[in-house]
């Protein structure tokens, strides 16, 4: 038992040791409570399973080695065909691990369930998400402002967003905070992530959404409390308002969209896509992709 | 008068389809001149183009998903560049290129590399194994085989006449609609997989029946090898998966053709269905593919540890337990699309108990060598590095299947990592394991021993080279299908990667290489007695290559390895059986029904894809003509007379008796 303690303090310790320097930025070097649960699970769940596999991979080889056909030494029995004791043991150890697992799979799944809200004594930022065909808006709808491709955050605050799809499905994903979740045209998902240090951290697609999918990336801005309300005031202070005219421009197919700001926000707008109001968006004019992303050639 | 279809279709001015085009045409045509000019073509229609041996039909399978492997490397090797340079640059492949070339690549691996490699080595191997003449129904095989053929043809023309489907393997609604995907590459997707999907069922039910009805005298389920119990479990899983598949796509088809809303944004259409459905197909596809490759570790462990499989009927018990609890796990792949904790909870769990079953192979492998006498021809090797990568593969997966992980992983390259390591270091692995075990079998001489171990090491090391590289640009975020990054901290991982691809070509060299080398020394690799790795089950009971009628008469099977039993009793009495009472054999008659019947799936495929119609009538009423006039046919299948049986037989048993008398006692 100590051994198996031990082993599960000391595995992740080298996994993480395993890749320094790469992991930074990544999943293994999580910003918020969200991502650094996870990041536990994950260790935890590879080293209950390296427990078996890597006496399973030292195993095979072994065998191989020792009853290679030229080793006199090795005993050959070849009515060594059926076992009680060994069969019972080669159900029960892969059992007895998926046991383990699946509590940590039913513990995790509720505890980590993206819609569950975080436990904070402050009250959580609403941000409402839309993907458009390439980019990503965020509504503030308390604030009354909205950013493409810039996703400002106060730091150690809850948020809890609202997401949906203008066009084809995405999936919002910032590695560093955590869970990711799918943003579908016709109906609003949700999630909740917290940020608890200051920091840029990178966000971006997980779910190829056509040409100008690359394109589709954002910067989370994790700063603090007045810095924010900073935020906001220089974004109410300059720009243009986001009203159904802008938001015709803006579902246009773009791609590598620069960040921008927009002074004020139509109210209902964020529903208004959500319930189809606004038609989501009517795609290429032509089977081989809109001219702004990829020019065919003489074409 | 040609639908859609016009000079514009075809990309004059993108170098690289127009070169490989230009390249593989070239080939086409030096080959069919070759055929045509060498006198070749009445061969090759008599003996393989119209032929019902189910061994003939494996060959071609095999020989299909050859081709199809190395049209999807060259692929895997276009990616894989795009990522080292595509970093801060655009790289050499524009967008809309880069798209149609990683769907093109799943496309291709899955559906026309790995299962027909799959589904050849089921049609050779099964009907040997059970000690039969043919599979139960051997022109709708060849139709089966034709009809793959059909889809692999279809999508290798969309790399000259129009474009491939940009939507990934799997065309994810709503992008894959018209209103986001108005050219005609999906439609090439769905054309060439629901004709192949056609042939694949066939192909299941034909081997479901086989396994089912036709089994020599006295050989009982629980005496099949365990190849024939995984080829009936993946057979099954074919029969119950498919038709989801082609509804799936027949549901998507009706959207882009027929203004339907199954699958659209509006109009009461549901996008999350296609996911679901896709995958309830989608998932035990996995398992169609792994459990025959588990079923050939399993036949090459215990061939080349000299003993028989360890813990047989908990292997087969195993098998089963994968077969029905793949089709629990579905959900697994969206995750993340927000379905509640229980939701995920369940699946997660499903997803981890087939782990079980897994786990309890691996060990029965591993004590199958315990005690054995192992000799590591390249089939073993291959089984070996199996083993061990499997495991790697498998761990990811779990890994994956924990709702909280996947959460972070989902998508990701993690995940590319994760599939390819369990299809390659799975199924990619058992293929060649297969290939090599029974090339012999099939060919009457073995492939050369050091090319094919080069081969293995090659491959071997570039497969981690170029995935563990993956599996930490997954941990450091990096999703799926980017055609180009700014990210720093991937750029290196990517350009490992790149280098691994490297190491795996050379690995495809030397397959290359040592099919070339091993023909042109094949007098020196003869296998003459039919049983070049001292064997334990029927197909190495007859002669290499066996006679059309695979045996002479059908084998007794009073035993759980009935091959085995006959040669130890030969060894111990030192002389053969007795000479059996030859009889005439009916075998049945070649047809070109397959072959013509394909040439109008053809032609239909396409006038569907540039909405020729006229073109779709005709296609569509050549092929049923063909069927009917099969059906209605009045010819007897043909004899072969007892005393060229007894010809055949007796050469056989003369380098049997051969082999006898030298045997010296088991191999030290």
């Amino acid at each position: 038992m100590r051994a198996g303690a031990l082993l599960l303090r000391t595995v992740p310790v080298a996994a993480i040791g395993f890749c320094l320097g790469g992991c930074q930025h990544g999943v293994l070097d999580p910003k918020g409570p969200v991502g650094a649960a996870e990041r536990t699970i994950l260790l935890n769940s590879l080293a209950i399973m390296l427990a078996i596999v890597i006496p399973t991979i030292v195993a095979t080889l072994a065998f191989a080695w020792w009853f290679r056909a030229s080793n006199t030494r090795a005993r050959y029995r070849p009515d060594f065909v059926y076992s009680g004791k060994v069969e019972l043991i080669v159900w029960s150890i892969p059992t007895l691990v998926i046991l383990f697992l699946g509590g940590v799979i039913w513990v995790g799944s509720h505890q980590l369930d993206p819609y569950r809200p975080l436990a904070s004594d402050q009250k959580p930022l609403e941000v409402q998400v839309v993907s458009l065909d390439w980019k990503w808006l965020f509504i503030y709808p308390e604030q009354n402002v909205a950013a493409v491709n810039q996703l400002v955050v106060p730091a150690g605050r809850p948020v809890h967003f609202t997401l949906t799809s203008a066009s084809v499905m995405n999936v919002f994903f910032v590695p560093q905070l955590g869970s990711m979740i799918y943003t579908m045209n016709g109906m609003a998902t949700q999630l909740h992530l917290q940020a608890d240090q200051e920091g840029e951290f990178a966000g971006r697609s997980a779910m190829f959404s056509g040409d100008g999918f690359p394109g589709m990336f954002f910067t989370v801005k994790a700063v603090p409390g007045d810095a924010f309300d900073g935020w906001v005031q220089t974004a109410q202070g300059a720009g243009a308002a986001l009203d159904r005219a802008a938001y015709a421009q803006l579902n246009r197919k773009t791609s590598f969209d620069p960040p921008t700001t927009y002074l004020s926000v139509d109210p209902h707008l964020f529903h208004a896509i959500v319930s189809q109001e606004l038609p989501p968006q009517p795609g290429p004019d032509q089977g081989r992709g809109g001219p702004d992303i990829s020019p065919k050639p003489g074409g | 008068m040609l639908g859609k279809l016009n000079w514009d279709a075809v990309p004059w001015h993108e170098p690289i389809p127009m070169i490989a085009s230009g390249t593989v045409a070239l080939v086409i045509l030096g080959v069919i001149a070759w055929v045509v000019l060498g006198g070749h073509l009445p061969y090759l229609w008599r003996e393989w183009i119209t032929s019902v041996d189910h061994k003939r039909i494996g060959v071609m399978y095999v020989l299909l998903a050859c081709v199809m492997l190395l049209r999807g490397f060259a692929d895997a090797v276009m990616m894989r560049s795009q990522h080292a340079v595509a970093f801060k640059a655009a790289g050499f492949l524009p967008p809309e290129h880069y798209n149609q070339i990683f769907s093109a690549h799943g496309t291709i691996m899955i559906f026309f590399g790995a299962m027909p490699f799959v589904i050849g080595l089921m049609n050779f191997v099964v009907p040997l194994q059970l000690g039969v003449r043919d599979v139960a129904f051997p022109t709708l095989n060849s139709v089966g085989f034709w009809l793959t053929a059909t889809g692999a043809l279809l999508v290798n023309i969309s790399l000259v006449i129009g474009e491939f489907a940009r939507t990934g393997w799997l065309p994810y609604p709503p992008l894959s609609e018209t209103t986001y995907s108005p050219g005609v590459g999906v439609d090439y997707y769905l054309w060439a997989v629901q004709i192949s999907g056609v042939g694949t069922l066939i192909g299941g039910v034909n081997i479901v029946t086989t396994i089912l009805k036709m089994r020599a005298p006295g050989m009982g389920y629980l005496r099949m090898p365990m190849f024939c119990w995984t080829a009936l479990a993946s057979s099954l899983l074919i029969v119950a998966a498919f038709p989801i598949l082609t509804a799936t796509l027949a549901m998507l088809t009706l959207d882009r053709y027929l203004g339907f809303h199954f699958f659209t944004n509006e109009a009461g259409g549901n996008p999350m269905m296609f996911m679901n459905l896709i995958w309830a197909w989608g998932h035990p596809e996995v398992y169609i593919l792994v459990l025959p490759a588990f079923g050939i570790f399993s036949e090459v462990i215990s061939t080349f540890s000299s003993k028989p499989l360890f813990g047989y009927r908990s292997m087969v018990a195993a098998t089963l337990f994968i077969c029905i609890v793949s089709f629990t796990v579905w959900l697994h792949h969206f995750f993340t699309m927000g379905a509640g904790a229980d939701v995920n909870a369940f699946f997660g769990i499903a997803t981890s108990i087939i782990a079980v079953g897994t786990g309890v192979k691996v060990y029965n492998w591993l004590f199958t060598m315990y005690g054995g006498r192992i000799r590591f021809d390249t089939p073993m090797l291959w089984s070996l590095g199996f083993m061990v990568t499997f495991v790697i593969g498998g761990m990811t997966g779990v890994l994956l299947a924990v709702p909280p992980a996947d959460f972070v992983l989902h998508n990701s390259m993690f995940l590319v990592a994760h599939f390819h390591n369990v299809i390659i270091g799975g199924v990619i692995f058992a293929a060649f394991a297969g290939l090599t075990y029974w090339f012999p079998k099939a060919f009457g001489f073995r492939l050369h021993e050091g090319w094919g171990k080069a081969a293995f090491w090659f491959t071997l090391a570039g497969f981690y080279l170029t995935f563990m590289p993956l599996y930490v640009a997954g941990l450091l975020g990096m999703t799926r299908r980017m055609q180009r990054y700014d990210f720093e901290p991937w750029h290196p991982w990517m350009i490992a990667a790149a280098l691994g691809t490297v190491v795996i070509a050379a690995g495809v060299a030397c397959q290359i290489i040592q099919l070339v080398v091993s023909i042109r020394q094949r007098d020196r690799l003869r296998d003459v007695t039919g049983d070049p790795w001292d064997g334990r089950s029927l197909e190495w009971a007859t002669a290499s290559p066996p006679p059309t009628f695979n045996f002479a008469t059908l084998p007794n099977v009073s035993a759980e390895e009935p091959y085995w039993e006959i040669k130890q009793r030969a060894r111990e009495q030192n002389k053969l059986r007795d000479e059996p009472e030859y009889e005439e054999i009916e075998m049945p008659r070649n047809s070109p029904t397959g072959f013509v019947c394909a040439f109008f799936a053809t032609l239909m495929g396409f006038a569907l894809i540039w909405q020729i119609w006229w073109l779709v009538g005709l296609g569509f009423v050549g092929a049923y003509v063909t069927f009917v006039v099969f059906a209605w046919r009045d010819v007897p299948e043909y004899i072969i007379p007892a005393h060229d049986v007894a010809l055949l037989d007796r050469q056989n048993r003369s380098a049997r008796k051969d082999a006898l008398s030298t045997y010296a006692g088991p191999a030290e």
